[in-house]
C-alpha cells in the first residue's frame, strides 16, 4: 500500500478537507488502487524527454520566437480595467454568504 | 410548428426566416418539451426563460422589420452548467455554487448570443464536468432519452440528452478527458471538441486548464460546424486562446474526401473495445474508403499510458483550481463555524461530492512534497510522449478514426463504485484531451439493443475543417 491513513489525513489538510471516518477509509481504499493502476507509468525511461504543462506554446504559435515572445499578441497595457470594467461593488459581493456593506466577512483571524 | 428530430440549426432559422414560427414560438415549445421530457431525462437544472424571451423577441422584431438575421437567429440552445450566464444560477452540478449567480457571460455563451441563439437554460453535467456518466451530479443523475436505465455518458451528460431528446436544438458541452464526445456517442449525437485554444474558456468553470475545452453537441455534422464557427476565435479575455485564423467552416464542408489519408491505429481496437462497437466502428471505416479515403495502419504506441497520465494531470490542475470554493466570495459556507479553518474545511467537506474530494486528494496528493516528480513531473514527460505519438501519425496521415468509447451506453450504477473501471470509459478520448487536437465523434449504428455507437475522428491541430468534412462525408453516405 502506497498511501497511509496519516497520508490521507496530512493531504486532506492540505486541501482544506476533513473528510468523515467512512470518508477515509474509502478515500485510502480508492487512492491506492488509482496510484496502482498509475505505476504503469515507471515501465517508461522518461529521462530524457521534456515535460510539458500544456500544449499552447507549441501549437498555433509561431515557433521561431521564444517563451513569452510566442505570447506576445495575448499581452496588454498594465492600465486600470485594461480588458474589461470592474465589478460594481455590490454585484461582487451578490455571490457571498456573508458580506456587510463593504466587504467578505470571515470568522475571526486573528485571536487577541 | 411541429417538432421533430431533424429541427437541425438550418432548419429552425430558416423557420424563423420565413415566417413559418417565431424564434419566440420556437423556444415556447421547446420549454414545452422540456416540461414534458425533463421530468425524467433530468437535463435541464434551470430554466433561462425570461432571457430566452426577451431575446428570441428581439430575434423576432429583426424579422419584422426585414432585417438581415444572424447565423443562429432564433435557435433554441441549452448550455452546460459549467459555462457562466449572466444573471443565471451557474452550478457546476455542484452543491458548493448551489446558489451561485455569475455577473457576468462566458465568453462561448455571449457570442452564441450574439450570432442570434436563444439560451433556454441550463444543463446537468457531472460535478465540476469529473465524471464519465453524469451520475456524479449533486443534483441527481441524467438519464439516456435513448435507453432510461442506462447513463447518457458525460460529464456533458445533460447536453448530449436535452438535443438527443429534442429538448434544445443544439447544446454547448466540454470536454477535458471526452467529455462532449463520449455522451455524444452515447446518446447518438454530434459531439465536436475544437483544439486546444481554438475557443475561448473565459467563463468557463476551470476543471484542468491546460485541457479543458468548450465544444457543440449538434444533430448534425453542419450544425457542429455552423456553432463552431460562431464560438471559435482569439478572446482577449483568455491568454491561451490561440491567435489563429478562423476558416468558414461550412463552405470546406462539402469538398470531396477522395484521396484523403485516414490512419487506423491497432492500440484502439485491443482488448476492451466491445464487439458490436468494433464492428460497427470497422463499417464505417470500410464506408470512409468506399469514399475514395485511403486506409493508413498508423501507431500509437503510447496510447496505454494515457488515462494514468490523464488521471494524474487533471487531478493536480483540479485540486489547485478547486481552491477557490474557500466560502467566502461566493461559494456554499457551513453554518455555524468558528474559526477560519474550520470554516473552510466544513464548507468544502460539505459542498464537494465523493468524486470532486477524490480527485482533489488525489491532484493534491501527485503535487505534494516527495511526490511531485514521481507523479506530476513524471506524467507531464508522458504527455510530451503521448503527443509526439500524434506528430508522427499525422506526418502520415490527415486524421485518425478510432471508436469514441470502447462500450455503448452503460446501465446507471454499473460502475459508480469502481472510479477505475468509470476512468477506463474513456481511454480512447483523453489522449486527443492531453495533445490538444481536435475531435468529432459521429453516430455509426446501433448495438442489438438499438444503443448508439460512435465513430471518432481526431485530427491534426487548428484542423477542425478536415475531420468535419470527413464526419459530414460519412453522415451524408449512411
Amino acid at each position: 500500500m502506497k498511501v497511509t491513513e496519516k497520508d490521507v489525513v496530512y493531504v486532506a489538510d492540505l486541501a482544506n478537507l476533513e473528510l468523515t471516518a467512512e470518508e477515509r477509509s474509502g478515500m485510502l481504499r480508492d487512492l491506492n488502487s488509482i496510484l496502482d493502476y498509475v505505476d504503469r507509468l515507471n515501465e517508461l525511461d522518461t529521462s530524457d524527454v521534456p515535460a510539458i504543462a500544456q500544449v499552447s506554446d507549441r501549437y498555433g504559435v509561431d515557433s521561431a520566437k521564444q517563451g513569452s515572445e510566442r505570447f506576445a499578441y495575448a499581452t496588454r497595457e498594465d492600465v486600470l480595467e485594461g480588458l474589461r470594467k470592474s465589478l460594481p461593488h455590490a454585484e461582487a459581493l451578490a455571490n457571498a454568504p456573508d458580506p456587510d456593506e463593504d466587504f467578505f466577512r470571515v470568522p475571526k483571524v486573528i485571536e487577541r | 410548428m411541429e417538432l421533430t428530430p431533424s429541427l437541425t440549426i438550418d432548419a429552425a432559422r430558416s423557420a424563423v426566416e420565413q415566417r413559418a414560427t417565431t424564434a419566440v414560438a420556437l423556444a415556447e415549445t421547446h420549454y414545452d418539451r422540456i416540461q414534458k421530457e425533463n421530468g425524467q431525462i433530468n437535463a435541464f437544472l434551470t430554466l433561462s426563460k425570461e432571457r430566452a424571451l426577451e431575446h428570441a423577441d428581439r430575434i423576432d422584431r429583426m424579422v419584422a422589420e426585414g432585417k438581415a438575421l444572424p447565423p443562429l437567429a432564433g435557435v433554441p440552445v441549452g448550455i452546460k452548467d459549467v459555462m457562466s450566464t449572466r444573471g443565471v444560477r451557474t452550478t457546476a452540478s455542484s452543491k458548493i455554487l448551489e446558489k451561485y449567480i455569475p455577473p457576468f457571460d462566458c465568453t462561448a455563451v455571449a457570442r452564441l448570443e450574439a450570432a442570434g441563439a436563444v439560451i433556454l437554460g441550463k444543463l446537468n453535467c457531472d460535478e465540476f464536468a469529473m465524471g464519465s456518466s453524469n451520475e456524479n451530479s449533486a443534483y441527481g443523475p441524467v438519464r439516456n432519452p435513448r435507453d432510461l436505465t442506462r447513463v447518457p455518458g458525460g460529464s456533458s451528460g445533460g447536453s448530449a440528452a436535452a438535443v438527443a431528446a429534442d429538448m434544445a436544438v443544439f447544446a454547448l458541452g466540454s470536454d477535458t478527458g471526452g467529455s462532449i464526445r463520449q455522451p455524444a456517442s452515447f446518446c447518438g449525437v454530434v459531439g465536436l471538441m475544437p483544439t486546444y485554444g481554438r475557443v475561448s474558456r473565459y467563463g468557463l468553470i476551470a476543471f484542468a486548464s491546460s485541457l479543458d475545452h468548450i465544444g457543440p453537441l449538434t444533430k448534425s455534422v453542419k450544425d457542429a460546424a455552423t456553432v463552431l464557427q460562431a464560438i471559435a476565435g482569439r478572446d482577449p479575455m483568455d491568454s491561451t486562446s490561440a491567435d489563429v485564423p478562423v476558416p468558414d467552416f461550412a463552405a470546406e464542408l462539402d469538398k470531396p474526401v477522395r484521396g484523403l489519408k485516414l490512419g487506423v491505429a491497432k492500440e484502439y481496437f485491443g482488448d476492451g473495445l466491445d464487439d458490436e462497437v468494433r464492428q460497427a466502428v470497422e463499417t464505417a471505416i470500410e464506408k470512409l474508403k468506399t469514399l475514395g479515403c485511403e486506409i493508413v495502419p498508423v501507431s500509437l504506441p503510447h496510447t496505454p499510458y494515457a488515462i494514468p497520465t490523464y488521471y494524474l494531470i487533471a487531478t493536480a490542475e483540479a485540486s489547485s483550481n478547486l481552491a477557490r470554493y474557500d466560502g467566502v466570495r461566493y461559494s456554499h459556507r457551513a453554518p455555524g463555524v468558528k474559526t477560519l479553518a474550520e470554516m473552510y474545511r466544513r464548507s468544502r467537506d460539505e459542498g464537494f461530492g465523493a468524486e470532486v474530494k477524490r480527485r482533489i486528494m488525489l491532484g493534491t496528493y501527485a503535487l505534494s512534497a516527495g511526490y511531485y516528480d514521481a507523479y506530476y513531473l513524471k506524467a507531464q514527460k508522458v504527455r510530451t510522449l503521448l503527443t509526439r505519438d500524434f506528430e508522427k501519425a499525422f506526418s502520415k496521415v490527415d486524421a485518425i478514426v478510432t471508436p469514441t468509447s470502447p462500450t455503448a451506453a452503460f446501465r446507471l450504477g454499473e460502475k459508480s463504485n469502481d472510479p477505475l473501471s468509470m476512468y477506463l470509459a474513456d481511454i480512447y478520448t483523453v489522449t486527443a484531451d492531453l495533445a490538444g487536437i481536435p475531435g468529432i465523434s459521429v453516430p455509426c449504428g446501433e448495438t442489438k439493443e438499438k444503443l448508439p455507437i460512435g465513430l471518432q475522428i481526431l485530427g491534426k491541430h487548428f484542423a477542425e475543417s478536415t475531420i468535419l468534412r470527413i464526419a459530414h462525408a460519412y453522415e451524408q453516405a449512411t
